[in-house]
């Protein structure tokens, strides 16, 4: 099969990638890279599990093509904590118990951190919106929600 | 007593690993020259097996084995009645049926070898109607059984006859409830990796019972326990459905594991998973009550029958808690209770969080409800009058007199957090234009852990080792519900140790005796038994060491804040520098915590007896608005009371109320998994809806603490009980809001508008 050749920065480090034309980034990430946080629930972009940023916007990786990515950036679960510290969500998601069985986890933390990227203080209704596409069906969200809203301080009016 | 570890909101041991994506589930693991597996699946529901060729599949390139159902030892299994196919030999019994597996060195390869095995198959007509199922014994599912029963089983107390002869008023009501899908978020995975840690066979993955996993994947190669490990660490929900269906799938990867000397990796997608996987039993119940005209029940008959599908499966025992729980929580003179399950062609039912009691309490709540209606008696009222107390006898003839009967606190709270009374009157009155308002409330009793279904033990192992720090591993597994952080919580509670100092370990089946099933909400009660067990007895060694080596005197020695304490405020010892002198004085620091449950019976013969040894109690009251122009459903709120004897971990407990909630919530609005003829049409969740973020409610959590005899620190269980109820409740409030009394779940759009279901495939009632 015809392979291309795409160069990608993931968690800040550059990788030049032979894919296939039909990889899809989520396999290019499990496989290639070996960067399993991203989990793969539904192979439709309907649960979320495999969320990642890309250029700075929350996508389902099972939907998007390696071979269309070229010069793109990517950031995973893994590129979350920075020299062994983690990032303020992911010790909300832990401090608030936001996490039982974990598979959703990687997913939702990614669609939180592309939301507070752009809005650093999002209401609860824009929260949700953001998660929207994320399922969950451990924790019923709630706790997933106060781990967000721990970090971004009282709604706005 | 102030605890120092257990009844706080400690955080989750496994959390880290959860948040930075090191957790490893089943597949993301790899192991040197893995191979990938698929299964071939029946083409149709119901069929017979003409012939199988693998030819042009084993040509492809990369393909390294193609198993049929004439390769396997041992081609039947079952946790009850061996009577489950691993790949199906003459017939298929359902669109699940496995009939061939591939294994190639990559995923794609066997995908594509799988679509090449070439079957030929004489489609034969099915059964897939329970009352088809039930009337029409001449032509069994299994045609080497006279009929189509998997399960009868009976309760009876009093007389009804002369029960309903007292009764004033007499109702008799008919209730169906849906199938349901799981739904967990990882699709099942396993990985059989062949001669690793001088074993036959090593099986890693998304396995929620791994005894039962190891039992099945022995038995079908034929070969003994001890040459097959099962190692479970981290698994993406379960719910009850990663049991049976991993079983087989464990099965299947050993034996192309064994066949090509290869680790062989099987991970299903989500579509598979679907297909294959058992679902929740579709309940048709029918309830007659008798109660006087100041609403005291006086008789109550119940005849509930559940599609089993294609496979018995966990068919007798979930029909066996319906039949001791179909009463609801009330004191009733005279009781008869009959449940059954039959076989059909539709996709099989198992466990699922609940296990036959989500469908009784719909029925037997709603039934309460009308009665209420019927006699002009608040709804409270009424069950304030008949529900359980301390020494009330059950409908199966037991004295509840080993633990506090909390039912009354339970309802109170919830209907104080949740303004019930107020809102209830505020919503009697007529309320204008399209947008109803209604208030509705559920309670339930339930036995804790498997009751008189079996042997109910479990063991853990802890290891204090010579620099302080500590092992620790239990038989029951991890399922995301939070067990390795309550038994760390447990274990550093006894041994006065910071629950830092632990590593849990992932179960092992070779290192910890087998402790039953992850099921039934027995982890904290049982599983928490044995870790506390194992935590005390080597306590006691420690103590002994301690009081000789250091010549203490007199008071009994304090374990805490990581020292050891000869009386207050006399340190002796740190925990540290005692476990490395005990092991340089050859003093044994391991030990084997076991539980065994409390006895219990169960008489077949007269339908009752003691089954189970302690129970819960709960109550949830639901708030809704009806759009009656679209028939829509808003859940406003759901408030929440639970009795879980005592929280070893708060906020654990909330993750489990707000969760099951949410399922409960999907199980009543939502949620069904369409049949038609056997085949399943929504196998994916574009079609298969289950609640999102933007579904939450307002959901209030009450934690109602009565510690338990029998319990570690008075704890005893909160996972189902937190699903079993929101369905019933949210049926009892758009009751009030739209005056209509809706029997069948999920209350769907249509049922809500038009009062049938117009789905295709979806019962019609």
């Amino acid at each position: 099969m015809e392979k291309v050749k795409v160069r990608l920065t993931v968690n800040g480090n550059s990788f030049c990638l032979e894919v296939g034309a039909k990889e899809r980034l989520l396999d290019t990430l499990r496989e290639q890279l070996r960067l399993t946080g991203v989990k793969e629930g539904c192979s439709i972009g309907e649960c979320g599990a495999c969320t990642v940023i890309l250029n700075g916007e929350a996508v389902n990786s099972c939907l998007v093509l390696t071979g269309q990515l070229d010069q793109s950036e990517v950031v995973t679960v893994e590129g979350l904590a920075q020299d062994g510290r983690l990032e303020p969500l992911q010790q909300a998601f832990i401090d608030h118990h936001a996490v039982q069985c974990g598979f959703c986890t990687p997913g939702m933390l990614m669609s939180a951190k592309a939301l507070l990227m752009k809005d650093p203080h999002p209401g609860r209704e824009q929260i949700k919106t953001a998660l929207e596409g994320n399922l969950c069906r451990c924790t019923g969200y709630q706790q997933i929600i106060e781990a967000i809203e721990s970090l971004t301080g009282p709604e706005r009016e | 007593m102030s605890y120092c570890q257990v009844n706080k909101s400690l955080t989750r041991v496994d959390a880290y690993a959860k948040v930075t994506g090191q957790a490893k589930f089943g597949a993301d693991l790899t192991f040197p020259d893995m191979l990938y597996g698929k299964v071939l699946r029946s083409k149709y529901p119901h069929a017979r097996i003409k012939g199988i060729n693998p030819e042009k599949a084993l040509e492809y390139p990369g393909v390294e084995a193609v198993l049929t159902a004439k390769d396997i030892p041992n081609n039947l299994f079952g946790v009850i009645i061996h009577n489950q196919q691993v790949l199906a030999e003459r017939e298929t019994y359902y669109i699940g049926d496995g009939i061939a597996v591939v294994a190639a060195r990559t995923r794609e390869a066997a995908e594509q070898a799988r679509e090449l095995i070439e079957v030929e198959y004489e489609e034969l007509p099915g059964i897939y109607r329970l009352e088809e199922a039930r009337d029409e014994p001449v032509k069994p599912v299994h045609p080497e059984m006279a009929d189509n029963q998997v399960a009868h089983h009976t309760l009876r107390k009093g007389d009804v006859k002369l029960g309903f002869a007292e009764a004033e008023i007499i109702l008799e009501r008919e209730y169906s409830t849906q199938l349901i899908e799981h739904a967990y978020l990882e699709p099942e995975a396993v990985i059989a990796v062949p001669a690793q840690h001088s074993t036959l066979l090593t099986i890693y993955g998304s396995v929620q019972n791994p005894y039962a996993t190891r039992r099945a994947v022995a038995g079908v190669l034929q070969v003994p326990l001890a040459q097959i490990k099962v190692i479970q660490d981290h698994l993406g929900g379960s719910f009850g459905g990663k049991d049976e269906n991993v079983s087989a799938m464990a099965a299947r990867a050993a034996l192309l594991a064994l066949k090509t000397g290869k680790a062989v990796k099987m991970v299903n997608d989500r579509v598979e998973s679907m297909l294959e996987s058992y679902k929740r039993h579709p309940y048709q119940m029918k309830y007659k009550v008798g109660a006087s005209k100041e609403g005291k029940i006086l008789a109550m008959e119940i005849k509930a029958e559940a599609d089993s599908g294609a496979y018995a499966c966990q068919t007798p025992f979930v029909t066996w808690r319906s039949v001791v729980q179909a009463t609801g929580p009330y004191e009733i003179p005279h009781v008869k209770t009959d449940t059954y399950g039959f076989y059909t062609n539709n996709v099989y039912t198992g466990a699922m969080r609940g296990y036959g009691s989500p469908q009784v309490i719909f029925a037997q709540e709603s039934l309460l409800d009308e009665l209420a209606r019927e006699l002009k008696i608040d709804p409270v009222e009424l069950r304030l009058q008949n529900i359980y107390h301390n020494n009330s006898i059950t409908a199966s003839g037991q004295r509840l007199d080993n633990h506090q009967v909390s039912l009354k606190e339970v309802l109170e709270r919830a209907l104080t957090a949740s303004e019930y009374k107020a809102k209830y009157r505020e919503y009697s009155q007529r309320q204008p234009g399209e947008k109803k308002r209604g208030i509705g409330l559920a309670i339930s009793y339930r036995g804790c852990s498997l009751g008189a279904e079996a042997i109910d033990a479990a063991a853990a192992n802890i290891a204090i080792l010579n620099d302080g720090s500590i092992t620790l591993s239990c038989g029951l597994a991890e399922n995301g519900q939070g067990l390795k952080t309550i038994f760390s919580q447990i274990a550093a509670e006894i041994l006065g140790v910071d629950p830092e100092r632990i590593n849990y370990l992932p179960v092992d089946t070779s290192a910890v005796p087998d402790s039953g099933a992850t099921v039934a909400s027995r982890s904290t009660m049982v599983g928490g038994n044995a870790v506390k067990n194992a935590a005390e007895k080597l306590k006691k060694t420690f103590a002994d060491f301690v009081a000789r080596e250091y010549e203490t005197t007199g008071a009994e020695l304090v374990f805490r804040d990581e020292q050891i304490y000869n009386g207050p405020g006399k340190a002796v010892t740190s925990f540290s520098e005692a476990a490395a002198a005990a092991f340089y004085q050859g003093v044994l620091l391991n030990a084997t915590g076991w539980y065994l449950s409390p006895d219990i019976s169960w008489d077949e013969e007269t339908g009752s007896g003691n089954p189970y040894f302690t129970y819960v109690y709960g109550c949830q009251i639901a708030e809704v608005e009806v759009d009656i122009g679209t028939g829509e459903i808003s859940v406003l709120r759901i408030t929440a009371a639970h009795d879980v004897g005592r929280a070893i971990n708060p906020a654990g407990v909330r993750g489990q109320i707000y969760g099951g909630v949410m399922m409960g919530l999907g199980y009543g609005l939502m949620e069904e998994v369409e049949t038609e003829d056997g085949y399943i049409s929504n196998t994916n969740f574009d079609d298969y809806l289950i609640p999102t973020i933007k579904d939450l409610p307002e959901i209030i959590p009450i934690i109602v603490e009565n510690p338990d005899p029998n319990g570690p620190f008075g704890a005893k269980s909160i996972g189902e009980p937190t699903l079993e109820l929101a369905g019933a409740a949210i049926a009892n409030a758009v009751c009030q809001a739209t005056g209509k009394r809706i029997r069948s779940l999920p209350l769907n759009l249509e049922r809500v508008l038009i009062g049938s279901s117009l789905r295709k495939g979806g019962r019609s009632k």
